[in-house]
Parts: structure tokens; C-alpha cells; sequence
């Protein structure tokens, strides 16, 4: 099995992976963008037109604060207003298996903008899989720390999943990452792989 | 920081109306220092009774400024790094032309023949100064409540001008509620019979019915809540109930002294101008949809509104913020938490604070 150190960029491989992905002056929108670090790294490191949506209102109050423009709304029904390909890039990172409907903002994300970048965990790692075998109970793993009843994850998947929903939406995958820890993970991603980012767009 | 006002005289300015005043005078403060290339200029939109005195100690009154809370060295618009410039508006009391002002022609006070103004008169004057000064492009027009509704106006006629915009706790439009509270503060003073017509000038003011206009503002700068935690059901200076119509509680006495006090310092006619052309104001002066009207904006801009403001409520900021985003424009948008009403902007500022100092940052680098 061939693996292969992914660097980290503020601490997180999958957003070092989004950080080589972007190309340099380009208009970004990155959903759920919490404080902005990402953004921010953005552009300052690739010079890009960086925009955000987030909830928290006192994350949005952060990342105001670094100079990003961030708009406090619900990203399940905050794209609407944009205008169609207003970026190049709409991330969305680590947050599809929190929203209501993955469907239908994987297609707003490619009505903004001309490429989606999806970063999410993977539900069918073999941790996760064996949680579950194991303890009879509703999966818990590094990534999946929550009980139940109070899991913001509303929307699990696996990697095999995603492939999945991107056949059914006819999409064109351009690059398609899957990590683990810091290692990249060449083979059995659906098995292997904690996290999956996925660089995707319509044909 | 000890301040002074300082006074320019222009020679003439056209009026939407159709009216030119001739000549006319505003009234500014500055603070800090403009830089070389002229790029850290700020300008500072009162709202409704506010005047040119936005920070610092008054060298007049030895009082302090009603923004210097955000206005100062090493404060959110810090005056180390930027010039920052307030004027007072047109219509206002405060040393810019106003209904209180000697009309030239007649030598007496203009009163009721003064020409009815709006908001977009107020920003073509300020523009004459920002000329006057020689400064191209201002790194940012900021402003709440109505100073916010004269920050959109300047984004949108004046866009090379305007680098960055921040306009909080307003509105793009007059909605009938906020003409609504306006028109009984106008009945109030206009009912009063010293009022006279709007010719009072020399003689006794309607000091009861602008106190009264003043009375029902407050009740609509604060919130339900801050009023609940300000003065409760306490009484003032009493165990039980006078059974009569003097002061029974404390949030009766706190207007009465609110009031009374407003008096001192304002002119009745200023307060029927300008809450008129509050309610004039339409961003897009019913043409076009208000996204195609601020397309005209080059600015970035940051929005801000607050919980508990029901006076401009949140929706309105958030009105704006959509028009801004579906032209793909710059904009940042929070609501904050507070529980202070519409005067959050003026009283709970740590979080706007820290909000305007991060995007001032970036906008002057970028600028740069």
C-alpha cells in the first residue's frame, strides 16, 4: 500500500489539499467557513478574491475582525442570492453531513460557482465500521465523537456514497483526495480514508 | 484630545427639492492626520440629533463626543492611523445651515421658509467639503441610523469617492413605522403653541412639545429589555404611589429629564427637517430595484444591525446585504447581540469595535 505525507495548512491536511487546489486570483466562497482562517490563508497565500457564509454569529464576528467578508446566514438557504458562477471555487468543508439537503446544495454550490470543493468524513472508514459492528450502537469514532441524539451529523456518507451522487448528478470529477491522519491513502479509499475532497464541476 | 469646530462657507447648494441655498455653511470636526497620499480619510455621518462633535473633548462644552467611545488613538477608528472627519448636517443646529440659520435676504431666521431637504442634499454638501479638502477617495463613510442611510447615499452617487462603506444599524428606505414615530415627534412639536408656526426665534421655543418629540424618540432608541433592566417598575423617590400625574416612576422622570434637556441643545425646526428627510429617503428614489441602484457602489462594504434594534431592525440591514450579494458585491454582514435597542451602536460597542478595526485594516491595505 503506497502512502504518501500530505502537508498541513493551519493545522489541517484537508485544508492544505483545498490550499493547493485554488488557483491564485481567483473568487472563492467558502460555506461554513467558521472564523475564516481558511479564507484568510487564502488570501493572503493565493491572492484570491475570499468570501464567506457562516451561522455563528460570533465566528462571523472573528472572521470579520481578520478582514474576510463574511455574511452571517444559513448556507442551506443562503446561496439564492448570489448570482449564477459569481466564483470560481465554492468550498465546503467538513459540513455536507451536517446540512439538510446535501442534494440539493452540492447544486446550488455548482450554480454559484463553476467548481465545488467538497471535503467530508468518511462514514464507511473501517474504525467506523467496526465501532458499529463491535458495540451494536450508532457508530462512534475520532471523527464521529457524538452521541446520537445530539450529533450535528444528519447526513453521514461514505466515499462510495458521494461517487454515488456524483454519478446520479452527472458530474466531472477534476481531483478526488482521500486522507488519513496526515497520509494520503491510495487504495480501498472507501475503507481507508477518514476524510474524502473531492474537486468537482458540471460537464 | 481637546477639539474644535471649525466652519466652512460655501458659495451656493442645489437642493433635490429644486431650491439653492446661497450661501450655505458646514460645520466640521477633524481628528488624527492626513497622510501624504491622502488615503486614511474617514468620514463620520451623525444620525438623526447628533452634530459635528463625534470625538474627543469639546473645547465649547468640555463635553465628550458621541462616538468617542469609537473615535481615537489606538480606538476602532484610530486616529493614529487615519484622518477622520465629521460634519454636522444640513438642516441640523450645530453650526451647518439650518432653519435656525439668518437667511440672508430677509436678515432673519429662515424657520419655515427654509427648503425642505433630503438626505441626498446632506451628502452633496459634505461632498463640497471632502472637495474642499482635496481628498479623492475616502477609505471608508461610516455612520449609524441615519448616518448609515447618508454612507449608502455616498456609495452610490459618489463611487469613485468611496473605498469602503459601513453602514449600521440603518436602513436603505423609511419603512411606515420609522415615518410613522417621526410624524408624532413632528405633531408633538407643531401642536405645541410656542411652535407659532416656526416662528419662535427670539422668543419662548415649544420647549414642551419638542421634549415630548424627544420623549417618544428615546422610548424607540431603547428596547423593552434595557428598559426592564434600566428602571423596572421602581419609583422615583418614593415608597408608594403619589395617586396623582407627577413622577410616579423612574422611567417617567428619566424621559422628563431627557426631554427637557434635548431642549437646551435643539432646534424644534431642525427636528421637523430632518426627520423629514429620513422619511424621504429611498435609495433607489423609486427607480430600479435596489440591487441595480447600489451595482452603482464600488465599495466594500460592512454591514452591521442589532438583535434587540426593532426601531431599524435586522431585516432591513439584511434587505440591503442581499440586494449587495446577488451583484456578487463585497460585502460583510453580522447581526450583534445586545440588548441596548437602536442605541447599541452608540453604547455597547466592544464588538463593533473589534468588527470596524479588522475591516478597516484590510480595506486600507488593500487600498494601498
Amino acid at each position: 500500500m503506497k502512502t504518501s505525507f500530505v502537508r498541513e495548512v493551519l493545522g489541517r491536511s484537508d485544508y492544505a489539499i483545498i490550499g493547493e487546489i485554488v488557483e491564485p486570483k481567483t473568487r472563492v466562497l467558502d460555506l461554513g467557513c467558521g472564523d475564516g482562517e481558511l479564507l484568510e490563508w487564502l488570501a493572503a497565500k493565493k491572492g484570491v478574491d475570499a468570501r464567506g457564509v457562516e451561522l455563528s454569529g460570533a465566528k462571523v464576528q472573528r472572521a470579520i475582525a481578520r478582514g474576510v467578508s463574511v455574511y452571517q446566514g444559513d448556507i442551506n438557504e443562503g446561496l439564492a442570492d448570489y448570482p449564477d458562477h459569481a466564483f470560481d471555487y465554492v468550498i465546503l468543508s467538513q459540513t455536507l453531513q451536517e446540512t439538510q439537503h446535501p442534494r440539493d446544495l452540492l447544486r446550488e454550490m455548482l450554480r454559484v460557482g463553476r467548481r465545488a470543493i467538497v471535503a467530508f468524513p468518511n462514514f464507511g472508514h473501517w474504525r467506523v465500521r467496526t465501532s458499529m459492528m463491535f458495540s451494536g450502537r450508532a457508530p462512534r469514532a475520532p471523527r464521529f465523537p457524538y452521541e446520537w441524539y445530539d450529533s450535528p451529523n444528519i447526513h453521514v456518507l461514505t466515499v462510495l456514497d458521494f461517487e454515488d451522487l456524483i454519478a446520479l448528478e452527472k458530474l466531472v470529477v477534476e481531483r478526488r483526495f482521500f486522507l488519513a491522519g496526515h497520509r494520503g491513502v491510495a487504495t480501498l479509499p472507501n475503507l481507508l480514508a477518514e476524510v474524502a475532497v473531492y474537486l468537482v464541476r458540471r460537464p | 484630545m481637546v477639539v474644535e469646530a471649525n466652519t466652512v462657507r460655501f458659495d451656493s447648494l442645489s437642493l433635490d427639492g429644486g431650491a439653492t441655498l446661497a450661501p450655505v455653511e458646514v460645520a466640521y470636526e477633524t481628528y488624527g492626520r492626513l497622510n501624504a497620499h491622502k488615503t486614511n480619510a474617514i468620514l463620520v455621518l451623525h444620525a438623526f440629533s447628533g452634530d459635528a462633535h463625534a470625538a474627543g473633548i469639546s473645547h465649547e462644552t468640555g463635553k465628550p463626543g458621541w462616538w468617542d467611545n469609537m473615535i481615537g488613538p489606538g480606538k476602532a477608528f484610530d486616529t493614529d492611523r487615519y484622518l477622520v472627519i465629521c460634519t454636522n448636517v444640513l438642516g441640523g443646529c450645530r453650526g451647518t445651515t439650518g432653519p435656525s440659520s439668518v437667511n440672508p435676504e430677509t436678515g432673519c431666521p429662515y424657520a419655515m421658509t427654509f427648503p425642505v431637504i433630503t438626505i441626498g442634499d446632506m451628502v452633496r454638501l459634505q461632498k463640497m467639503l471632502i472637495d474642499w479638502f482635496g481628498i479623492e477617495r475616502l477609505l471608508t463613510v461610516t455612520g449609524g441610523s441615519m448616518g448609515g442611510m447618508q454612507a449608502l447615499k455616498w456609495a452610490v452617487d459618489y463611487p469613485e469617492q468611496v473605498v469602503s462603506a459601513i453602514p449600521i444599524a440603518s436602513t436603505t428606505r423609511h419603512s411606515a413605522q420609522q415615518i410613522a414615530f417621526n410624524e408624532v415627534g413632528r405633531q408633538a412639536i407643531m401642536a405645541d403653541p410656542d411652535w407659532n408656526g416656526g416662528d419662535y426665534y427670539g422668543k419662548q421655543p415649544p420647549a414642551r412639545g419638542l421634549a415630548v418629540a424627544r420623549m417618544v424618540g428615546h422610548i424607540t432608541y431603547m428596547s423593552d429589555e434595557s428598559m426592564r433592566e434600566k428602571f423596572g417598575r421602581r419609583l422615583r423617590d418614593k415608597e408608594t404611589f403619589g395617586f396623582g400625574f407627577d413622577v410616579d416612576f423612574e422611567v417617567e422622570s428619566y424621559l422628563r429629564y431627557r426631554g427637557s434637556q434635548f431642549v437646551n441643545r435643539f432646534d424644534a425646526n431642525s427636528y421637523l427637517y430632518i426627520t423629514k428627510a429620513m422619511d424621504y429617503f429611498d435609495l433607489t428614489e423609486g427607480q430600479g430595484t435596489l440591487s441595480s441602484v447600489l451595482e452603482r457602489a464600488q465599495a466594500r462594504f460592512l454591514v452591521i444591525s442589532f438583535s434587540s434594534d426593532w426601531l431599524y431592525p435586522s431585516y432591513q440591514s439584511q434587505e440591503m446585504v442581499r440586494a449587495l450579494r446577488s451583484r456578487n458585491q463585497d460585502v460583510a454582514y453580522v447581526e450583534l447581540q445586545s440588548n441596548y435597542g437602536h442605541d447599541s451602536f452608540l453604547v455597547d460597542v466592544a464588538e463593533q469595535a473589534e468588527l470596524v478595526r479588522g475591516f478597516l485594516a484590510s480595506t486600507f491595505e488593500r487600498a494601498q
